[in-house]
Formats: structure tokens, C-alpha cells, sequence
């Protein structure tokens, strides 16, 4: 038998489009099984709008199964709510209590303008993935298993960075609105590998500018691996860190020598 | 609380294609991006590091008297005489600490503007901060306490500025600088001892986050050696606070002076 809360009081953020003020309005839950997702939570609430001919408010969501990286939500101060390691989506309402006040605002940066209430345009992500994060080589059908050679503890620190969905969280949780991890991750994931090599200089200068000309600037708080749903390290950050060095010197030799 | 919409640039492209814009000095180059500035932070950060440590060393020989003290500060003046004139060696040391310190300074501003930037309308709800803490969320104001305090202390102590401290100058019984008789003579002033004692617990919070910072910043990430960063960079902020406290501290207890 699932339990249920009573009496939620929501105050959630209200924006019309992106040149809105926006604002917070407050919405009482009378009932919800403590089984249910937070985003079926919000569509419960929407459909009562909906029946109420009011307009639903308006978030992100998509495969629902923390996998897809689409769904946001700073929840009572922290991005993907108080569970740790798990994306909004995977977030269960038996996290909260009856007569419990939750605050729902959308990912607050420059680089994520918010397009209806919770929300946002992520692509500056898209900007820094078209600018290095792939390899270009055709690489054909499936190649054979360790056709190439790769350690296991090599393998495993490149998972973990591939773990990124993109979400946006550490960016969100980031008091300087940096994405560092993000861009760590992406970079961390390829430079690892023995795949990646031939580009991994021009990748990570190339990465790392691109982030510049829309993020914030990491100052090691550790924010962002606290809020990320893929529990990445900042690890990631140091090696994207130490890779910038090395690419600002090698690809100047490079270009000297064209 | 309008967001402004974002200006999209073109499509970045890869390196390759950027090679174009790159004909500028390398660390000029280094030094137009975020990682770039943090890696000019966390080098003249070092710099600072090293400065502190070794001041803090250098008064400790004032448990040992006057005379160890004046000495000690002779010493510093005549550094590397007689391949240099008095004084050179010591002057371009300052030189390199005030550069430092100014590109310390001047990385940080233009950092902190570039994250107001990125989040020009702040959370409407209060934050719950999972990590960041205390110390790495007020680096911006203990570096300025500790600022305000170096200038104040360069007016106090190094040239004696009029009224700030009219003891500097006078000379002690072999005809040598008296450091000793004018730190005694600033600390006995209990004003000065209480924002002394603040300023190194302000600097103590500053290096707390500084040092574990660095490494980040430099890319110093090694599981073998990840776990002692957060000690080491606690117990150099200890030993920089213990030690600096210390002396207003003996002063207005009599130890000194």
C-alpha cells in the first residue's frame, strides 16, 4: 500500500516567454501517493490546471528514467532536488513530507535563457560538443573486441566521464554559473581513450573557448559533482585543466609548423 | 527580472578552423580565457604562498630577542651584497611580490565579473549548498580584508608613514633598523592587535580554499595524492594563522617587547 502526502504547498516559478519578469505563484497539492515521480507530481498539478482552463506550467522532461539528461528543476535550493546522484525525473515524492513547502525554479544562467516558465535553452551545451566533442575518423562497423587495447582502470575513468547527460545541473548548482564539468566530462571522455588522441589538443583548446564564450568561471567550490545525477567527479575538471595547458603549447607548434 | 536572450555566436567550429584568430602573444593568449586566468591565479597564488610561509618564519625570531630580529631584517636589506648595491635584491623581491599580488588581483576581479555575467539574474529562492564551503564562498572578501590589511601594514611597520607608526626609523644600540622596538610599539596599540589578529584569520580562510584550489586549477589531480590536498592545504592555513596570531598576541602579554 503506497502512502500518501497531503497539503504540498508548491511555489513555483511563472514565466510567459523568455522577456517576461516571471514570478513565483503557489499552488496547494491536496494529495499525492508518495509513489509517484516529482514530474508526475507536476503533471497531476497540470492536469487540475488544465481542467481548470488555466495554462500548465510549462518544464522539461523527456525518457523519464534518468537517462536522457532533458529534465531540470532547482528544487528547494539544489539542482535535481535533495536526492543525491538521481535526476528530477527519478526523484520520488516519498523524499518529502505532508504540509512540506516545496520551491520549483528553472536553471538559472545567461547560457540557459529560460523559454517558458521551468523551462530552459540548453544548446550553448551543443555549441561546446560541436566545437571538439567527437572524433573524426569514419570508424566504420563494429570493430573487433580489443582490437585496440585499452587498460581497464583507463576504460572505467573514460565511463565514468561518458556517464554526462548533459543536463545542465552543474552548471545550475554552480555559484558562478560555470560548466566546467560539463565540458570536463565531455573532454575527459575522449581524451582518455586511445581514440581520441589524435585529436585530443585541438579538442580541448577548441572545447574550452568555445565554454568560455558562454559559461562562468570554476572556482572549486564543488558544487556542480554534489548536484550532478551522474555523480561525475571534479576530477574531470583538473585533467581538462592540465589538457588546456598542453594544447595552448603544442597546438602553437603546430600551427608554426604549417 | 527580465533574462536577456542570448546572442548566439556562429558555431564555433574546431581549432583548426580558429587557428586564424591566435596571432597574439602566447600568455596574452592564455590569459583571455577563464582557465587561462586560474592558472595565473593559482601561480602568483604560489608566489604569495611562498612570501607568507617565509614571512611568518622570519618574525618568528622575534621570541629570540631584539637583537635575532634586527639582525635578521639587516640581513634582508644587504641580501646578495656585494653583487647588488643594499637594498637591490630586497626591492626586486617587493617587485615581484607586487606584481604578483596585482595580477593575483586584477585575474580575480575580471573573473568575478565574467561570473556575474553568466548569472546576471540570481536564484529567486534560497540556495541549498551541498559543499562550497564558507571559505570558498567569501574568497573574494577575505581577499580583500587581507588587501586592505597589507597596505595598512606597509604604512605601519615597512616605511612608517608619518603618524601610522612613528617608531620605524629609530635605531637600536649597534646603530641597526630597530624591527623589533617597532613592531612592540604597533602592536601594543590594541586596535591594531585586534585587526591584525582578524586580518590572518581572514588570510587563514583565504589560504584554507587557496591551496586546495590550486591544484585543481594547475590540473594536479593524482588519485595517489588527491586525498592529501585538503590536508595540506588545512594545515599550511593553520600554520600561517598560529604563527602570525601569535605575535599580537606575546606583545600584548608582555613576551615581546
Amino acid at each position: 500500500m503506497s502512502n500518501h502526502l497531503k497539503n504540498l504547498k508548491l511555489k513555483i516559478w511563472r514565466q510567459s516567454g523568455p522577456t517576461d519578469s516571471g514570478h513565483f505563484e503557489n499552488y496547494v497539492m491536496d494529495e499525492i501517493s508518495d509513489e509517484a515521480s516529482f514530474l508526475e507530481m507536476l503533471d497531476v498539478l497540470n492536469e487540475g490546471l488544465i481542467g481548470e482552463n488555466k495554462l500548465p506550467v510549462v518544464f522539461d522532461h523527456d525518457c523519464r528514467e534518468g537517462i536522457c539528461g532533458t529534465c531540470s528543476l532547482m528544487i528547494n535550493g539544489q539542482a535535481h532536488g535533495p536526492e543525491r546522484s538521481t535526476a528530477t525525473c527519478q526523484l520520488h515524492m516519498r523524499k518529502f513530507k505532508s504540509g512540506d513547502e516545496i520551491v520549483i525554479e528553472p536553471w538559472r544562467a545567461s547560457a540557459f535563457p529560460i523559454i517558458k516558465d521551468l523551462m530552459v535553452d540548453r544548446s550553448a551545451f551543443d555549441r561546446i560538443i560541436e566545437s571538439g566533442g567527437f572524433i573524426t575518423a569514419p570508424t566504420g562497423g563494429a570493430p573487433d573486441a580489443n582490437l585496440i587495447p585499452i587498460p581497464k582502470t583507463v576504460a572505467d575513468a573514460a565511463m565514468d566521464a561518458s556517464q554526462c547527460i548533459g543536463c545542465g545541473a552543474c552548471v545550475a548548482a554552480c555559484p558562478n554559473g560555470a560548466a566546467n564539468l560539463f565540458t570536463g566530462a565531455k573532454i575527459a571522455h575522449l581524451n582518455l581513450l586511445p581514440q581520441g588522441q589524435a585529436e585530443r589538443f585541438k579538442r580541448t583548446e577548441a572545447m574550452v573557448e568555445t565554454m568560455d564564450e558562454y559559461f562562468g568561471s570554476c572556482t572549486n567550490h564543488g558544487e556542480c559533482e554534489a548536484a550532478c545525477p551522474k555523480e561525475i567527479s571534479i576530477d574531470v575538471i583538473a585533467l581538462m585543466n592540465k589538457d588546456y595547458r598542453q594544447s595552448k603549447l603544442k597546438n602553437r607548434k603546430e600551427i608554426s609548423r604549417t | 527580472m527580465a533574462q536577456t536572450t542570448m546572442k548566439r555566436g556562429p558555431v564555433s567550429g574546431t581549432a583548426i578552423d580558429r587557428a586564424t584568430r591566435r596571432r597574439r602573444p602566447f600568455l596574452i593568449d592564455l590569459y583571455s580565457t577563464a582557465v587561462g586566468k586560474k592558472y595565473v591565479m593559482a601561480i602568483t597564488g604560489i608566489g604569495l604562498l611562498g612570501f607568507v610561509l617565509f614571512h611568518m618564519i622570519g618574525n618568528l625570531k622575534m621570541y629570540f630577542g631584539a637583537q635575532d630580529l634586527n639582525h635578521y631584517a639587516h640581513f634582508l636589506e644587504r641580501l646578495l651584497y656585494p653583487i647588488l648595491p643594499e637594498k637591490y635584491a630586497l626591492w626586486l623581491m617587493r617587485g615581484g611580490l607586487a606584481t604578483m599580488a596585482l595580477l593575483h588581483i586584477h585575474a580575480a576581479y575580471t573573473l568575478t565579473v565574467i561570473n556575474r555575467h553568466a548569472r546576471p539574474v540570481k536564484y529567486q529562492s534560497e540556495r541549498d549548498y551541498q559543499v562550497a564551503s564558507f571559505a570558498s564562498r567569501t574568497m573574494r572578501y577575505t581577499g580583500i580584508i587581507v588587501l586592505l590589511f597589507v597596505i595598512w601594514h606597509l604604512l605601519d611597520l615597512t616605511f612608517g608613514a608619518g603618524s601610522v607608526n612613528s617608531y620605524v626609523g629609530t635605531k637600536d644600540a649597534e646603530g641597526l633598523k630597530d624591527v623589533y622596538g617597532a613592531v612592540a610599539f604597533s602592536l601594543n596599540r590594541v586596535p591594531v592587535a585586534i585587526f591584525y589578529v582578524l586580518a590572518n584569520i581572514a588570510l587563514g580562510t583565504h589560504l584554507f580554499h587557496g591551496v586546495w584550489s590550486l591544484f585543481q586549477s594547475l590540473g594536479w589531480n593524482n588519485p595517489r595524492f588527491n586525498k592529501w590536498r585538503r590536508a595540506v592545504a588545512t594545515s599550511f592555513a593553520t600554520i600561517i594563522v598560529v604563527g602570525n596570531v601569535s605575535f599580537p598576541i606575546a606583545v600584548l602579554a608582555g613576551v615581546v617587547g
